[in-house]
């Protein structure tokens, strides 16, 4: 590894990689990003290692080991070049076969094929699946393709380029407004013009500036920035460094969860590797511009992804935001102007600045350009990353890449935008997604979380656990916020305990109205919105948990009761012996019942009821009906011949 | 802990106020919990108060003041697994364990925590102990998780 000191010995460097590596060759991928790790893709690895050496084919086949590739669902999942065959929910019993198969005799195995659930097709290659079909994979697409601790992979896919662009053709005021041309808007939640965000900060008076990236990635459901610091730290680094040079900045930090141990990893690999080659600190590919980069682990704290927060969180002190303005492109980190931007809109980029402005303003709709990726997750067949090109349709989200609803379930919301977000019904799925197409819906584009719920899931419920996480999550630091969430909180945890009065919904849109007036920073500002966007689709949910006491998704455990229909019951014992309380009595061929007083409503026996049998119910708003009398609970055996 | 221990921690992050966090973040990793004493020397050396070495203690999620047991058991509370019944693992987790989020047991056998996305969401809802992630988990599969430690 040397030091390359100029555009031109990067250009050398990338040819002479370029030669050395054969395109044609074949090349086993496995995707072990967090969530693939959590199905085994360690093993399959170890499996692959070993099977390679014992088939002789050591040193003949690269091996590569990438970030997420986004189709969670089915992982681990193995891609295998040049052809490009997936495999998914590869165990590591499957890997002598698909080296004896697939690599050496160029035969297919069917069986690790995605397989159409309603057809039964299979499909070989992954840009045919339709979960890949549908997105348009422009930030999210290295990941696939490069090992995240070997920055030759990034620049044997072009990278670093859009840096020589910028450091050597370009000032940094062409810079900017090439990104403000391009219409970037920030990925992390407000959905800010990064170019103008930059041009602040580039204003701004002093001669210490700082720039920073956030990956204090906090929305439940939602590990998109996750997935590129861990699939492709190098895009991150180069559009920071990028940003650096247009905003005048010398000094950059990392903010990272330290619930993300791979992405802190991996991000220091790809620094320390962007040093060797002289493409971080001092004089950066010969340029005379200097930048050096820092990574602070956050200890836990949802608010300290809120920009003032996070700074103060980084001087080391309690993430606890305060007012702006004056805003961190004026005052910002230990008083100097600081530019803040998300993980994904650091990794945007590069893209613009090497492919153009216009090109990347060509994706998506009027005010919103590009793409962006979503974490699809919930009640959704097909969970996984999905990036899409801005002004496609959620209904073509979820049911064309998401595949769905499973088990034959209705669709009922979903929830964009994370805890500050909020729900849109079926009757708007047609909704050109997009930062002000989401915020008229009443929800908003946020980090990118989109969870799916189906008709089992309560709409108060909802409301009430983002208002739980809100609650937890909120600083403390202004009244309307922390006193307003915890009331907002007990009046919804009473509606779903059957508690709820008349009135209740009039209190809730009162305080909410408070926090959004008069919070201090966004968290509380939004916090309601969850409340808010339920009440305004689903009203009727609240109605009839307040007025019948009755839950219409049969979710709330205070508002239901399990009740084994006699007529339906085989008397098969599996409820009975599952039953931890020890609530039902039966035998063999005797009816069981359920004692309502002992029950716990742990929804064990609903669980394990065979789905032939379906004889537990869930009663909402109705008194359970009496036990069937004792002479009647025997079951005469069936003839069989019958 | 021994104060050779995080003098050589504080040494490492050049005993820079600025690097309280990441200074408190890596006795939490070495000792899975703050002690009293690491705090009082942490404040010493890198001349911060007390006062608000407790406030950042108290304020971050990472953080304990009280021993962890030999488990940790992080359920999930994400949106996703949410939906898909977390609330249930949770109940079951608490009554087996007799222990509610942010406590350890008597015999520090295990420690519950909530945590709000592990970022598995295919797998939802996951339980994850000792860093090992259980998934697609029931009532009844939680208990049998749970019951494979000692």
């Amino acid at each position: 590894m040397t030091r390359i000191k100029s555009p031109a010995e990067l250009e050398d460097f990338r040819k002479d990689l370029l030669a050395r590596r054969d395109p044609a060759a074949p090349c086993i991928t496995l995707c072990s990003g967090t969530a693939c790790h959590a199905t085994g893709s360690e093993q399959v690895s170890a499996a692959i290692k070993e099977e390679l050496v014992r088939q002789g084919l050591g040193t003949s086949v690269e091996f590569k080991r990438t970030g997420c590739h986004g189709f969670c669902e089915k992982g681990p999942i193995l891609v295998i070049g040049p052809e490009e065959t997936c495999y998914l929910e590869v165990s590591p019993k499957d890997v002598p076969e698909i080296i004896s198969s697939t690599l050496k005799e160029k035969k297919i195995v069917d069986r690790l094929l995605y397989t159409d659930p309603t057809t039964g097709e299979k499909t070989a290659h992954e840009s045919d699946i339709p979960f890949y079909k549908y997105q348009q994979r422009i930030v999210f697409g290295p990941n696939r393709r490069i090992d995240p601790r070997r920055v030759e992979d990034y620049l044997a896919i072009g990278g670093y380029r859009a840096l020589i662009k910028a450091l050597f053709e370009m000032t940094p005021d062409e810079v900017i407004d090439e990104v403000k041309k391009a219409g970037l808007r920030g990925r992390g939640g407000a959905g800010f013009p990064t170019g103008i965000k930059w041009e602040a900060a580039r204003k701004a008076p002093g001669e210490t500036k700082y720039v920073v990236v956030n990956c204090d990635e906090g929305d439940p459901g939602a590990y998109m920035d996750r997935s590129i610091m861990e699939g492709n730290p190098f895009g991150v680094l180069e559009g920071l460094i990028i940003g650096a040079y247009a905003i005048g900045s010398h000094e950059g930090y990392v903010y990272v969860r330290q619930e993300y141990p791979l992405a802190v990893e991996n991000l220091g690999i790809a620094m320390e590797q962007a040093e060797k080659h002289g493409l971080l600190g001092k004089d950066i590919l010969g340029s005379g511009f200097d930048f050096d980069v820092e990574v602070h682990r956050g200890a836990g704290a949802f608010v300290c992804g809120e920009e003032t927060a996070l700074l103060m969180s980084l001087e080391g002190k309690a993430g606890e935001p305060r007012p702006r303005p004056p805003y961190p492109a004026v005052r910002g980190l230990w008083d100097k102007p600081t530019n803040i931007n998300n993980v994904e809109t650091w990794a945007t980029v590069p893209l613009i600045i090497d492919a153009g402005a216009d090109r990347f303003a060509s994706i998506g709709t009027e005010k919103s350009k590009g793409t962006k990726i979503f974490s699809l997750v919930g009640k959704i067949s097909n969970t996984g990353l999905v990036e899409v090109p801005m002004g496609i349709t959620l209904r073509d989200i979820i049911f064309k890449i998401g595949g769905g609803i499973p088990n034959g379930k209705k669709f009922k919301a979903v929830q964009t935008g994370g805890p500050s977000g909020g729900c849109i019904p079926e009757d708007k799925l047609d909704l050109a997604v997009g930062f002000d197409e989401l915020a008229r819906a009443g929800s908003m584009m946020g980090s990118g979380g989109m969870i799916v719920m189906d008709e089992d899931t309560c709409m108060v419920d909802v409301a009430r656990y983002f208002i739980d996480f809100l609650t937890d999550e909120s600083c403390g630091k202004c009244v309307p916020c922390r006193e307003g969430l915890r009331q907002m909180h007990k009046i919804l945890t009473n509606i779903t305990e059957g508690k709820g009065n008349k009135g209740d919904i009039e209190l809730l849109e009162m305080v909410a109205e408070t926090a959004v007036e008069a919070s201090l920073c966004a968290l509380g500002k939004t916090a309601p919105n969850p409340f808010l966007s339920t009440l305004r689709y689903f009203r009727d949910e609240y109605e009839a948990h307040i007025n019948e006491k009755r839950c219409p998704a049969l979710s709330c455990k205070a508002l239901i009761s399990y009740y084994i229909d006699p007529g339906k019951c085989q008397a098969c014992l599996i409820c009975l012996r599952n039953c931890s309380a020890k609530a039902i009595d039966g035998g063999k061929k005797k009816i069981h019942v359920i004692d309502q007083g002992k029950c716990t409503k742990c929804g064990v026996c609903f669980e394990v009821c065979p789905s032939r049998f379906g004889a537990v119910k869930k009663l909402s708003g109705e008194p359970v009906p009496p036990p069937v009398p004792e002479e009647a609970r025997m079951i005469a055996k069936k003839s069989k011949a019958g | 802990m021994d104060i050779g221990r995080i003098d050589l921690i504080i040494d490492r992050h050049r005993c820079e106020a600025s690097s309280l966090i990441q200074i408190l973040l890596e006795i939490q990793k070495e000792n899975r919990w703050l002690p009293r004493h690491a705090l009082v020397r942490v404040g010493e050396r890198l001349d911060v108060p007390y006062s608000r070495i407790q406030h950042i203690a108290t304020f971050y999620k990472a953080f304990s003041l009280v021993p962890k047991g030999r488990h940790q058991v992080h359920v999930c509370m994400g949106t996703a697994c949410h939906v898909r019944g977390a609330s249930r693992v949770l109940d079951t987790v608490r009554d087996l364990t007799g222990i509610n989020p942010g406590e350890t047991d008597l015999e520090l056998k295990f420690s519950l925590e909530t945590v709000n996305c592990l970022g598995c969401c295919a797998l939802g809802p996951v339980m994850e102990i000792d860093g090992k992630t259980h998934g697609k988990l029931s009532t009844a599969s939680t208990a049998d998780v749970l019951g494979s430690f000692d």
